[in-house]
């Protein structure tokens, strides 16, 4: 996982490498939430275009992510998913809470039409 | 008719996860799956230990047991722990239903079993453990 801040959006990105599983879930969690307490960021933007392999925790990350980011006044994005990843975003009715993109910058766009 | 049987019993720690779901992926590789099947069952597999982990022993110790049949174009998995059990197993296969909030779970596992798998069938006792069986047929 990679953690970078686009200090213009407010918004931390957040780029997965490899299986996102209820054994990784624990630790991005985990780094997603202190760096955005550390940063002040209040978006998270979920690059998934790395992500091999997704289950339910995923699902999970990205609801407990939606809980943070809506307490500091901010939007999920989520961009960069594989057919595989985005039908289990579909089938769990992701796209209420957050924001599916192709790109980043399209997800910035929708986000900030929204404000 | 083509058969075949396996059977792998593991600690019921999380990086066990991907160990079963590439197990149950190399089983079925001689029915020579599509690449969708293939992710369908790796997801099925990998919500079942999951639930087992998470749910069966809870941060405790104990083995889950993973069995793959194949007769056809017919896989079966079945997945047991002896853990703590489900106390409402009708409750716990409606979508959005989890006994974990707190542990963000999204309580997608058993809808996605069902979606991903041609059958799912969950017994469960209270203290005594679970057993999970889901069959697909690949054609």
């Amino acid at each position: 996982m990679e953690l970078f801040l686009s200090g213009k959006h407010h918004t931390l990105i957040v780029k997965i490498y490899g299986e996102l599983d209820h054994h990784a879930a624990v630790g991005i969690k985990e780094n997603v939430d202190r760096e955005l307490a550390r940063t002040g960021a209040r978006n998270v933007a979920f690059d998934m275009s790395r992500v091999s392999f997704m289950d339910s925790s995923g699902i999970g990350v990205i609801m407990g992510r939606y809980k943070v980011a809506k307490s500091l006044g901010g939007r999920v994005i989520i961009y960069g998913a594989s057919e595989d990843v985005g039908r289990i975003l579909a089938m769990s009715g992701i796209k209420d809470i957050a924001v599916i993109a192709d790109s980043v910058e399209d997800g910035m766009r929708e986000v900030e039409a929204n404000v | 008719m083509y058969k075949n049987s396996m059977r792998v019993e593991f600690p019921g720690s999380s990086d066990n996860e991907r160990f079963a779901r590439s197990v149950a992926a190399a089983f079925i590789l001689e029915l020579d799956p599509t690449i969708d099947q293939l992710s369908e069952i790796k997801t099925a597999v990998s919500e079942a230990v999951t639930n087992a982990i998470i749910h069966g022993y809870d941060g405790c110790e104990g083995n889950v047991t993973m069995e793959g049949k194949i007769e056809d174009d017919t896989v079966t998995f079945t997945v047991s722990d002896d853990g703590v059990g489900i106390p409402d197993v009708k409750r716990a296969r409606e979508p959005l239903f989890t006994g974990k909030p707190e542990l963000e779970r999204s309580g997608m596992g058993f809808t996605i079993m069902e979606t991903f798998m041609d059958s799912l069938d969950v017994k469960s006792e209270s203290g005594k453990g679970t057993t999970i069986t889901m069959t697909k047929k690949l054609e």
